[in-house]
């Protein structure tokens, strides 16, 4: 069993409420920092954990605090991504839903460390009831003294409120968030300037996804090194992991960095395998937006080593035979599933939550959504899935904000591993209306590249 | 829920006015445009979509301009600028739920409501849509349905039958 | 003393150029001038806040300053960048981004209708420019585009939403140059659009200005609609004593006749001063004012004779078989028009 930091009293009855949240050593963090460290021994601390960023570009977090401008006399903020859409991810729901006072917890702690004294935490307007459960959560810390005007008698004030989003995947990039949290359609900014110069009403602000502030806690209860010693190499901590899609057993689970992909599909102490008996097609290791991986390259590197759940070895191959960490949202598909309808699927998806605001996504995004659509329903040619790899060519690196290369990834990877499922959906357009294609070679053991 | 006709006009209730007042509160001086969101979420809540001149009332409440609001309500999917059938069946249609089955199970809403994606049924009661990942996909299929958003998981032909059943119970209850 | 003036060095496409700090790319691109200025779609200078959207002017950035030599990763917008001192930026001189410019000038077009022969901005319409000028030939695309209904907003200005590629900077005009916008970006996506919402006059002085920011025919004159091709009227500056605006115009004149009153515009398509709706609907007659001289002509379109005959890019494009590649179409096209 690994160590569990935010999920160790998941199974306590009542740890949704402050007092059993409190007795199980709940709010030691915010007592910690306030009473004897300064902001800035908690940024350090936060530093020498090497936290990365839990929503998926995996920027450390200690860093990102550092970067905060700190004009006198201009108010700072704390802003908590938790507008969780990235296709396959679903773990701040499962946290907000089950130990909101986590990240009640870890908004303290880290707003502290960043000076604010009013912070947000946005929820997509979907999560309603999580939204409701957090404003609980918030009266009731507030009522306990641990939230408001002179937290713990140390002079330190702080407000949290939770705003709701209104339906839009874009939101989830921050300067998105930001505008929207400011009322206005999720258009992402153009920067720079980035958030830490000019982040909501033009203050200096951080945006943090809800696992990363949540992992706050453990770091300062059990100090930065301790956290660090967790983990391989510069994959620090825990992690949680959404699995999805074909598993036997689909959850949150909370595991240490560095856990071989294998055991976390297979074992029982996590995914239990792939249901009903099939086998394992493809996998989207990090939400939709990373690229896919063949049978043959999730278990194993294109060298052979052991494929691990860290960042590093996840990303081993580059984009050519690896893949990425991202969300921590994993999708798991059975030899059943069709790669063609399911990147035809996640490219509607890009369509549908592209904001529009500038020409390569707004138009690339439906145009792809289009060609594959016609690949999908046999009527494609064989140029079209030239024509679709030209297009997300075209998309990538040339947008405003990520949400671009989140939509090419998925289109570049599926035609990158299964060409031959594309090429089949072409030349039988009948049969690839009534059949799968199947596993067909996609786990046959592949060939090393040269070093 | 309150039921209005397009072009009628609204009067905000005082206890709906007192929910925005707590709204606004929440933001510094002059940045009142940020309970835009929130403010539009409770006019939706209590008359079910959001009609045009509910929409310039907001603006005026918040002193901004009434195209701000337009703006805002088209951009985001949660927002109706038409009326809906009483529940709205939002069923999750991305990838992971479709791994799972969503799309059959969509197909079997349409069947068994009669009404395609997007219309409401002869009774009024229900509208249907497929929306994109509700961040659930480990409980899918999925499918969630407004004001309050609440969550129906592991979806299959028999719980939306029961769903549906139950939702229509209620409603006679309620008349 | 005077305090020494602190200048950028910043060179682009290999040619230096000393700019004030906070000068971005683009801008110092055209303080240079000529082929190797980056082209701009949405970006407009007398409107704070444009730019960055429609991704026509991307560089790349192959050394970002003295102190900081790295490169950028990605390609940057060059209207919403700065330079920085010691900064080297490759326009036409990089293959990638003449590449990356073609693929955003096919997004541009995919859905846009291509009805310039009914067209009222034909002739100055900057996508028109765009395509030609940094385009491909022909088009993949085979899907329906998408189509909207016309519709008047007030009865001066017409709105022909297929044609809009969503540059904002009529809604930056609103927001700037009038006290109350009625319109804006309605929706997301691919369905985004201009609108009022509900049927609205735009009736603001200086709402007309929207007209002449709209890089295409989205936006239109419906005083002038129809009434002739732009490159048969002949431009005149003229000014007269108006109370709402300096009064500073172009009259575009068929024989005796004023068909329409715009801004007068610079080599970029922007206008040099914002006009009002009395002198850009309402004063159409010879006598209302005060004629200058033929408007100069040189860079502007199809309207300045031989604008798309010389594509002049600094030497090192005619020495490099890969850049020569690159830019095969643009030097195609000055033999073609020979």
């Amino acid at each position: 069993m690994g160590r569990k930091l935010l999920l160790e009293h998941i199974n306590e009855p009542g740890i949704q409420t402050f007092d059993v949240y409190r007795q199980k050593g709940g709010y030691r963090a915010v007592e910690k920092a306030l009473k004897s460290m300064s902001p800035d021994d908690v940024v350090e601390e936060v530093k020498k954990s090497g936290l990365r960023g839990r929503g998926g570009a995996g920027f450390p977090t200690g860093m990102k605090w550092s970067f905060l401008a700190k004009p006198e006399g201009v108010s700072r903020y704390l802003v908590c991504n938790g507008d969780e859409s990235e296709p396959g991810t679903f773990k701040d729901r499962y946290l907000m839903t089950h130990i909101p006072h986590a990240l009640i917890e870890g908004m303290i702690v880290s707003s502290y460390a960043l000076g604010a004294n009013t912070s947000y935490i946005y929820v997509r307007g979907e999560m309603m009831p999580q939204i409701r459960i957090l404003e609980r959560a918030i009266a009731e810390t507030k009522a306990a003294g641990l939230l408001g005007k002179n937290i713990l008698g140390t002079g330190y004030d702080l407000e949290i409120y939770v705003q709701p989003g209104g339906g839009a995947y874009i939101c989830g990039e921050e300067t998105a968030l930001l505008e929207s949290l400011e009322g206005k359609r999720g258009n992402p900014r153009i920067k720079p300037p980035f958030p830490a110069v000019a982040g909501l009403y033009g203050c200096p602000t951080v945006v943090n996804n809800v696992e990363s502030i949540a992992s706050v806690v453990p770091i300062i209860n059990d100090g930065g090194e301790e956290y660090a010693k967790i983990g391989i190499e510069r994959s620090t901590g825990t992690k949680l992991i959404s699995a999805g899609g074909n598993v036997k057993n689909p959850g949150v689970y909370e595991i240490e960095l560095g856990v071989p992909v294998e055991e976390f599909i297979y074992s029982d102490e996590y995914c239990g395998g792939i249901a009903n008996g099939k086998r394992l097609k493809a996998l989207v290791a990090g939400g939709s937006s990373v690229p896919i991986l063949p049978a043959n390259l999730i278990c194993k590197t294109i060298n052979g080593d052991a494929r691990l759940m860290t960042y590093e070895s996840l990303a081993d191959g580059g984009f050519q035979t690896g893949t990425m960490m991202g969300s921590g949202g994993f999708i798991v598909f059975d030899e059943d599933q069709c790669i063609v309808r399911n990147t035809w699927n996640f490219t509607r998806f890009y369509h549908h939550e592209s904001c529009g605001q500038c020409s390569p996504c707004r138009e690339g995004t439906g145009w792809m959504e289009k060609v594959l659509h016609k690949i999908e329903h046999g009527k494609g040619s064989i140029a079209d899935i030239d024509l679709l790899w030209d297009i997300q060519r075209k998309i990538e690196g040339n947008t405003i904000c990520p949400l671009g290369d989140a939509a090419a990834w998925p289109v570049a990877a599926a035609i990158r591993h299964f060409r031959d499922e594309f090429e089949w959906h072409v030349l039988h357009p009948g049969e690839s209306q009534s059949r799968n294609y199947g596993l067909a070679h996609y786990a046959d053991p592949v060939k090393p590249v040269a070093q | 829920m309150l039921s209005i006709q397009e072009n009628q006009p609204v009067e905000f209730s005082a206890a709906l006015l007192e929910q925005f007042g707590e709204i606004v509160a929440r933001y510094p001086e002059g940045q009142q445009k940020s309970a835009l969101l929130p403010i539009l979420h409770l006019v939706q809540a209590e008359y079910g979509w959001l009609s045009t001149d509910s929409m310039d009332k907001v603006a005026s409440y918040l002193h901004i301009q009434a195209i701000e609001v337009y703006e805002v309500a088209t951009f985001y999917t949660m927002y109706f600028l038409k009326p809906q059938g009483k529940y709205m069946l939002e069923v999750c249609r991305t990838g992971p739920c479709c791994l799972v089955g969503a799309e059959k199970i969509m197909q079997h809403i349409e069947n068994r409501l009669g009404v395609k994606e997007g219309e409401i049924t002869a009774d009024g009661l229900f509208s249907w849509r497929g929306v994109e990942c509700m961040a659930a996909c480990g409980y899918g299929p999925v499918l969630q349905i407004g004001p309050e958003y609440t969550f129906y998981e592991n979806l299959t032909e028999k719980s939306v039958d029961e769903l549906i059943d139950t939702l229509r119970d209620k409603a006679k209850q309620q008349a | 003393m005077a305090e020494e003036i602190v200048k950028f060095k910043v060179t682009i496409d290999g040619i230096p150029v000393e700019v004030a700090p906070g000068t971005t790319i683009l801008n110092a691109a055209r303080q240079i001038g000529g082929d190797i200025v980056p082209p701009a779609m949405c970006y407009y200078s007398k409107l704070e806040g444009t730019g960055g959207k429609c991704r026509t002017c991307l560089v790349k950035v192959s050394k970002g300053s003295e102190k900081d030599p790295r490169p950028m990763p990605k390609l940057v917008a060059s209207c919403r960048t700065t330079v920085m001192d010691g900064m080297e930026v490759q326009n036409i001189t990089s293959p990638d981004v003449v590449e990356a410019r073609k693929g955003v000038v096919e997004m541009l077009l995919i859905n846009h209708p291509l009805d310039c022969p009914v067209c009222d901005q034909a002739g100055e319409c900057k996508l028109q420019d765009l395509g030609y000028e940094h385009g491909d030939e022909g088009t993949r695309y085979e899907f329906e585009r998408r189509t909207f209904e016309r519709i008047d907003i007030g009865d001066k200005i017409q709105l022909h939403m297929n044609r809009c590629i969503l540059c904002y900077r009529c809604v930056f005009v609103a927001n700037q140059l009038t006290n109350e916008r009625e319109h804006g970006v309605l929706n997301r996506g691919d369905h985004s659009e201009i609108s009022t919402f509900i049927h609205k006059a735009l009736n603001h002085d200086f709402v007309g200005n929207v007209i002449d920011v709209c890089p295409v025919g989205a936006l239109t004159d419906k005083t002038f609609r129809f009434k002739n091709r732009v490159w048969f009227t002949k431009p005149v500056d003229a000014h007269r004593d108006c109370p709402t605006c300096a009064g500073k115009v172009t009259l575009w004149y068929k024989g005796e006749e004023v068909l329409r009153v715009t801004g007068r515009k610079d080599e970029y398509g922007e206008v040099e001063e914002f006009i009002c709706n009395t002198c850009r609907f309402e004063t159409k007659s010879t006598s209302d004012w005060t004629l200058e001289e033929p408007t100069p002509v040189d860079h502007e379109s199809v309207i300045g004779a031989n604008h798309y005959l010389n594509f002049n890019p600094p030497a090192v494009i005619h020495e490099d078989k890969k850049l020569q590649l690159a830019n095969e179409e643009q030097l195609a096209r000055t033999e073609r028009l020979k």
